[in-house]
Parts: structure tokens; sequence; C-alpha cells
């Protein structure tokens, strides 16, 4: 085993069966003629497309899968070629690139050109200029499902409606027409059903970092976590049961005092309890997770794991109101808060998970997460009274990710946690 | 002083006015007016004015501040604007302003109106979500919504009493300053020299912290001092600079183009002014009216989604040949995610049309304009020597 390298646990090794079925029944798709959408992590619409029978391709995990298995730069590299700037969110470019270098996906099985690309338009502008990149290369029709920002800390009724509306006279006609299915409310409440289970679950296995020691690490292993409900999964049989089983294992943890797998082993001793802003580096993730987990510290609560719901916060999709939940959920994604409920959401982890400190990880490419950040930084400081601290990398550009640099801002911040414990 | 120099002055010194004396001057003339700011790039300024409020554009402080707290609040990967904005929220020269509407131009934009809410949570602040499905059946009722919503909340914090008798009004007058601004785009387009863009960019400045009817005056005396002063043709080529929507490009980089060859004779400066392409109607309900101007009559533009999938690849294509340009400077700000995000699709659209074209990327405190220089003669000796296409 490479010094990287860690054991897996069962759910682990589950996802991973998952992921590859999903990607093969992908590759079939243009012969067994399951429609395929294109759509996004946050405000996916994963129950109401598979009600249809079509199928989910989430570019992002597309991205981030690509970005994990050192595929990344080339494709950047040929997204630029082609006039791409370098200023720009390195997951469209990924993508791009991707898309241009024959579509083969990150498990090396050939994508199916989409049927329809759902812009689901939840919280990240970027979303709508890649949208309109991929319809340059692709003969489909696409829906732009227009959710208004919680600008001011709530999804206000008439926004919930105008969404509902948008489903109704938009979104399910076409998905009417592209699947050649009739809208099927109880095949859909079916699937909100599934999916309520697994929320449930799954905000037990993430609360489950309150203890002490965590049986998890929220945002290294958190990203694991959330891969089912957060792509193709939410709303199915086997992701409501992949859910029951990883909970099943953090609990077995939490009754025998152990903390998560991490690349330095088991992570029992847990120095720091950290929280984690922003979205993690996928070129030197396993690096990355390593400089904390050398240090014995551990992430008990992230905001990148709510960016494909807010589900701690009590939201459950709900099968009694089907088109409601789905306005509800979208307009509740991490991404769709506002910059003061962000702030919140971030003093109310280091509090509720006895949080020693916070932390920043800032990426080059995002100004969804980005722009603000060092706002939010000064804002939780402030209100926590704990220092933060301040990192910057890359989604999935390799070119920005320094280790040497990174590691040394790390180590600074640890011991400065370190100090402030001492005297306590 | 020529009437020209006297009216660009002007303009000029509200552009550089970044303490807002002016608006607050406005404000101690009648006691209890209140003003508005909204950030780019399209805010429908006329609820500010309805309520009798100053509609003040908020453009951050250009070539013309040294940024000191804005660069802590915002990493070097972020575009310049929101940090010079941010500069002046906190050394509270925005503090005459009451209320500040923050349109869905991009992910800084509204990330800044939670920096704003944090910072002064006593001033109104409102996100404005443009409809970005312009299908009439859905965007229609949504931005009327929408604008009801602001309008009704702008009308309590001002004290005003028929919001919708003083929205009528505001169109009206906006819809004279509308098709003024198109004889002075139409002047420039077709005689260049007589408008260098320079020039008409301080005028449009001006309308963004002038009332209506103030700027109506003072780009007549504009239109008037042309007449008077007309230019003289050089042998430049003519261009479409387009990219500049949001964070501005400074004055001397407009100069340095024009100077260097290249006639601008379309632009997307300060694209808010001319976001409406027609006139609002003034029949039945205003927010309605203002509402399907935006569906029926908006300009193309990076921060509204396209449905159309031919679009992109057609828009610099028919904005070229209406402006009967040579070329296309793409001029961006550095980390602007609409203009850079769109240009692939921008370019390739002109390309496969034959246009020749140029890009670069600038931040409204760029100082040295030498490459800028090389780069525009260049491409005007260029299209001067094999000619367009
Ligand atoms: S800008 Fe950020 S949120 Fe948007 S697609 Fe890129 S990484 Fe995701
Ligand atoms: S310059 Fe571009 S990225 Fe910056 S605020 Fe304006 S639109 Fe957004």
């Amino acid at each position: 085993m490479s010094q990287l390298e860690m054991k897996k646990d069962q759910s682990m090794v589950l996802q991973k069966q998952m992921i590859a079925s999903h990607f093969e029944r992908l590759e079939q798709a243009p012969e067994t003629k399951e429609p395929v959408v294109y759509t996004f992590v946050p405000g996916n619409l994963t129950e109401l497309i598979r009600s249809f029978g079509c199928l989910p391709v989430l570019p992002e995990i597309n991205a981030l899968q690509s970005g994990m298995r050192g595929k990344s730069r080339a494709y950047i590299r040929e997204a630029e070629r082609h006039g791409h700037s370098e200023d720009v969110c390195t997951y469209v470019k990924c993508d791009v690139g991707m898309m241009k270098s024959g579509n083969i996906g990150p498990t090396g099985t050939r994508l199916p050109k989409p049927d329809l690309l759902l812009l689901s338009y939840t919280g990240c502008y970027t979303f709508m200029k890649w949208f309109e990149l991929l319809r340059e290369e692709y003969d489909c029709p696409t829906v732009f499902l227009h959710v208004p920002y919680q600008g001011d800390g709530v999804l206000e009724p008439q926004h919930r409606a105008y969404v509902i509306k948008q489903l109704k006279e938009k979104l399910i006609p076409m998905l009417e027409q592209i699947s050649g299915k009739e809208f099927d409310e109880e095949a859909l409440a079916q699937r909100l059903a599934w999916s309520s289970q697994a929320e449930d679950d799954l905000v037990a296995v993430l609360e489950a970092a309150k203890n002490s020691p965590s049986p998890i690490d929220s945002y290294f292993g958190g990203v694991y976590y959330v891969g089912p409900i957060f792509s193709a999964f939410r709303g199915t049989a086997e992701g409501a049961e992949y859910y029951k089983l990883l909970r099943a294992e953090v609990e077995a943890r939490v009754a025998a005092g152990q903390g998560p797998e991490t690349p330095s082993g088991r992570l029992d001793e847990q120095r720091f309890r950290l929280v984690v802003e922003g979205p993690p580096n996928w070129t030197h993730f396993r690096e990355f997770w390593k400089m904390f987990s050398d240090e014995g510290a551990c992430v008990v609560a992230s905001t990148y794991t709510k960016v494909g719901g807010t589900y701690e916060r009590g939201f459950r999709h709900d099968p009694k109101d089907p088109l409601g939940t789905l306005a509800d959920y979208c307009g509740g994604c991490y991404t769709n808060l506002n910059l003061p409920d962000r702030v919140q959401m971030l003093c109310d982890y280091v509090t509720e998970y006895a949080a020693d400190g916070f932390l920043i990880n800032s990426v080059k490419s995002c100004n969804s997460f980005s722009a603000g950040q060092l706002v939010i930084l000064q804002e939780v400081e402030k209100r926590t009274g704990i220092p933060g601290g301040f990192i910057e990398t890359d989604l999935v550009d390799p070119r920005y990710f320094s280790p040497a640099n990174i590691k040394n801002r790390l180590e600074s911040y640890f011991q400065m946690l370190a100090a402030r414990k001492a005297v306590a | 002083m020529s009437l020209r120099a006297a009216v660009v002055d002007r303009a000029d010194a509200l552009a550089c006015d970044l303490d807002l004396n002016h608006v607050k001057e406005w404000l101690a003339e009648v006691p209890g007016r209140k003003a508005a700011g909204y950030l780019p790039v399209y805010a429908p300024r006329e609820l500010i004015a309805a309520v009798g409020m100053l509609p003040v554009g908020v453009h951050g402080g250009g070539d013309r501040l040294e940024i000191i707290k804005g660069d802590a609040c915002y990493q070097s990967y972020i575009c310049h604007l929101p940090r010079s904005v941010v500069e002046l929220l906190l050394a509270g020269r925005l503090d005459c302003l009451s209320a500040v509407l923050f349109p869905s131009t991009c992910d800084v934009i509204r990330n800044l109106s939670g920096i704003w809410k944090l910072q002064k949570p006593g001033t109104y602040v409102r996100y404005l979500d443009l409809p970005q499905v312009l299908d009439p059946s859905i965007g229609v009722p949504f931005w009327t919504m929408e604008m009801e919503h602001v309008l009704g909340e702008l009308a309590e914090l001002a004290g005003c009493e028929d919001p919708k008798g003083g929205l009528r009004q505001a169109i009206a007058d906006y819809n004279a300053v509308r098709e003024r601004l198109q004889v002075l785009y139409a002047h420039r387009r077709d005689r260049p020299w007589d408008i260098p863009t320079a020039e008409l960019y301080l005028l449009m400045r001006a309308l963004e912290s002038l009332p209506a009817q103030t700027w109506m005056d003072l780009s007549a005396d504009y239109l008037s001092a042309i007449e008077q002063e007309p230019g003289r043709p050089r042998d430049n080529c003519r261009v479409v600079l387009t990219g500049a929507f949001c964070e501005q490009p400074p004055l001397g980089l407009l100069k340095t183009i024009e100077r260097a060859g290249c006639y601008i004779v379309d632009d997307d400066l300060l694209q808010g002014n001319r976001m409406l392409q027609g006139p609002v109607s003034t029949d039945g309900d205003p927010v309605q009216a203002l509402a399907e101007a935006f569906i029926y009559t908006s300009v193309k533009n990076s921060v509204i989604y396209e449905d159309d999938p031919d679009g992109k690849r057609n828009l610099m294509k028919t904005r070229v040949e209406a402006a009967r340009a040579d070329g296309i400077v793409f001029a961006a700000p550095s980390f602007c995610d609409p203009a850079l995000l769109d240009r692939p699709m921008l370019r390739a659209g002109a390309e496969a049309a034959g246009i020749p074209c140029i890009a670069f990327k600038y931040a409204e405190n760029t100082g040295q304009f030498q490459p800028f220089r090389e780069q525009a003669g260049t491409f005007s000796d260029s299209i001067k020597l094999w000619g367009a296409g």
C-alpha cells in the first residue's frame, strides 16, 4: 500500500461499484435509449430526472474526478488552446477540454451526448456560461431553471412559486418530450421518500462529528460521504441503502471511540478540530489531506459538503409536496445562500462542533465561493473569537497547488492553535 | 473655454467626484431627499427616480483611488471593481446612499451585496435577480413581481405616496434619455471624428449620477457643441469594443485605442444606460411596462442567458454589420467571468465570419497603455493594409 493509500470502508467499496455501474449504464445509453440529462450538483433534480427514466450526468463531478485522476492538466490546456481564459473556473475548462478530447469520462468509459441540458441556475453564475458553451457542441434542447438567490436570507414565497411554475410549465413538458413518458407524481414521490431517508442518515453521519474523537473527517472524508447524494443516487433505493450502511459504520466507530481513516492512518488522537469553508483541491487531494492528518487535525464540519443541500438545517425532500420541495431544495443549497448566512453557518459550526479553529480554502477560479471569503474570515473571527486560517489552491488546475507554500501556512496555523490551546 | 470643453470638464468632474459631493449637494437642496445606488450592469433606475430618490451608479474608484482596505477584502484573483467599491464604502464615501440595488451581474456583485449588508446594516440592500428566462409567460410576471417588491420598499423608505405615478413620470424621463443616447451613439457611429469615445463615455458617466432632466440639458449642450465644432476625419479603422460592460476601463485606455488608429463605433461601456433598446410604454401599469421592455427589448449581454443556440455565434457579426465596423476589440477586465467566459463563443463566431479581432484584459486602474497602443496600432495598420475579412 503506498503512503497515501488508505484502508477502505465497506461503504467506500460500495460507492465505487455504484459509480462504475452508473458510468457503464451511461456508456450504453445510446443503445439502451435511456435519455441523458446533463445538470449541476447544486439544485440537481435527480428525483425528477430519474422519475422519467432519464440518467443524470454531473459535469462538476466529472471535472473533479478528472482532477483526482491526473487528467485535468491536459484538459485545461486543451481548453486554453481553444481560447479559454486562464482567469475563469477550471471546472468549465476541464469539462470543455474533456469534451474536445473525445468525452471519455473519468472512469474510462465514453460519456453519451446529452438529450437535455438542464441548466439549474442555483447560486453560481458560471453555470449559465458553462451550458452555453456546451450547447455549442451539442444539438439538444436546454432548459434554464431560474432559481432566485436568497439575497435576504430566505427563499421568498413568490420566488418559490416562480420555481414551481417553471418546473410545471417548462421542465416537466421537456422531460416528457425527451423521454416519451408522462409525468408520474407518485413515482416522483417514491423517489423523494428515498431521498428523505438517505438525508436522515447523511445528517446522522455528519453530526456524528460532534463526538470526540470525531468518527469522520467532514471535509476530506465528507466529500466521499456526499458523493452519491450529490450525484446520481439521490432518490434511488441503492442511494438509500448506501447511507444506511455508511451510518452504521460511523455509529460503530463512535461506539468504539475511533476516529476516521486518513492518509496518515486512523486518526484517533485528534489535536485540532476544524471547520473548513470552500471546495477542496482535487489534483493533490490525498497529499492535501495528509497535511492535516499528519498534524492530527480533523475537520468536524465543512460548508462544501452542503453545496448539494443543507440537510442539517432541517430540510428534507418531502414526498407530500413533490414540486414545492424541489423548489425549496434548489433555493437552500449552500451556493444559493447569501454571505451573511454563510458567515452565520460557519459561526454555528464552530460552536456546535466545538471547533478549535476554522480555515478557508480559497480556490482561485471560483468567484461564487471565493469573492468575499476574506470578509467572511474577518467576520467569523470577530464573532467567535477564534483565529481563522486562509490558504489558496485551485479545484482542478494543478498549476495552482503549491505544496511547500500550503504546508508552511498550515504548519504556522496549527502552531498558533496549539499555542492557544496550551494557554487555555 | 469652448462649449465642448465646458461640457466635458463638467462630466469629468462628476466622474472624478469619489466623495459624491455633487450628490450631497443635490440632497441638501431639499430637506428629506434621498439617494440610492446601483451596481453595474443594469438596474431599473426608473424605480429609484419614481419615489423621488436620485439614482447613483456605483462604479468604484477607477484609476484615482489608492486601495488599502479593499485589498484586505479581496484576493488577487478577483477583479478590481469590488475592492475599490469596498474601499469607498469603508471610507464612508458612499454613506449618502440610503439604498443600494445589486443586480445579478455575476457572483462578485452578488457577494458584494452581502458584504454591504454586513458593513452597513442601516442601508436598504436589495439583490435584484434579473429575469434570465426571457420567455414572456415566465419572465414578465417574474420581473414585474420583483420590481413591484422593490418599488414598494423604496417608496416606504422615501416616504413616497404615489410610486406608480412617479414611475410613469420616470419612465417618460428616461425614455427621453434613451432617445438622446441613441442620437449620440448614431452620430458617433456615422461621424466618429466628431465624438471621441472618451467624451461620449464621460457624458454617459454623468448620466450615472445626475437627475435625468439635468443630464438632458448637459447632453443637449454637447450636441450643440459638436455642431459648432465638428472634428476632422482621420484615416482610422472602425472597431467594436466589447467586454467592458461592468468594471470600466480607464479613460486613458479608450483614448489610447482611438489615438492608435481605431475609431470605436460601438461599445458596451456603461451598458446599463442602454440596456432597454426602445421606449418603454407609458400606457397601462408602469411596472409591467418596464418588465415587458426588458423582456422584449433588452440588449444581448453577457450577464443575461442567451436562449438562442446560435445567438452567441451571430452576435458579433450582427453588431459589426450594424456599426459598419472593420474589426473587434475584446477588452475585458481581468478575472471577469461574464466577459471572459463569453469570449471564446463570441470570438469564434466573429472569426468564422472573417472579422478581424484582438483581445486584451485591463483593470480599472491600469496605468500603462503602451502595450495597448502597440496592439491597437498594429491591428489598425493590418486592417488598413489587408482590409477586414
Ligand atoms: S465557479 Fe465555483 S461553484 Fe461555479 S462551477 Fe465553478 S467551481 Fe462550481
Ligand atoms: S468586472 Fe466582471 S467579474 Fe467583476 S464584478 Fe464586474 S462582471 Fe463581475
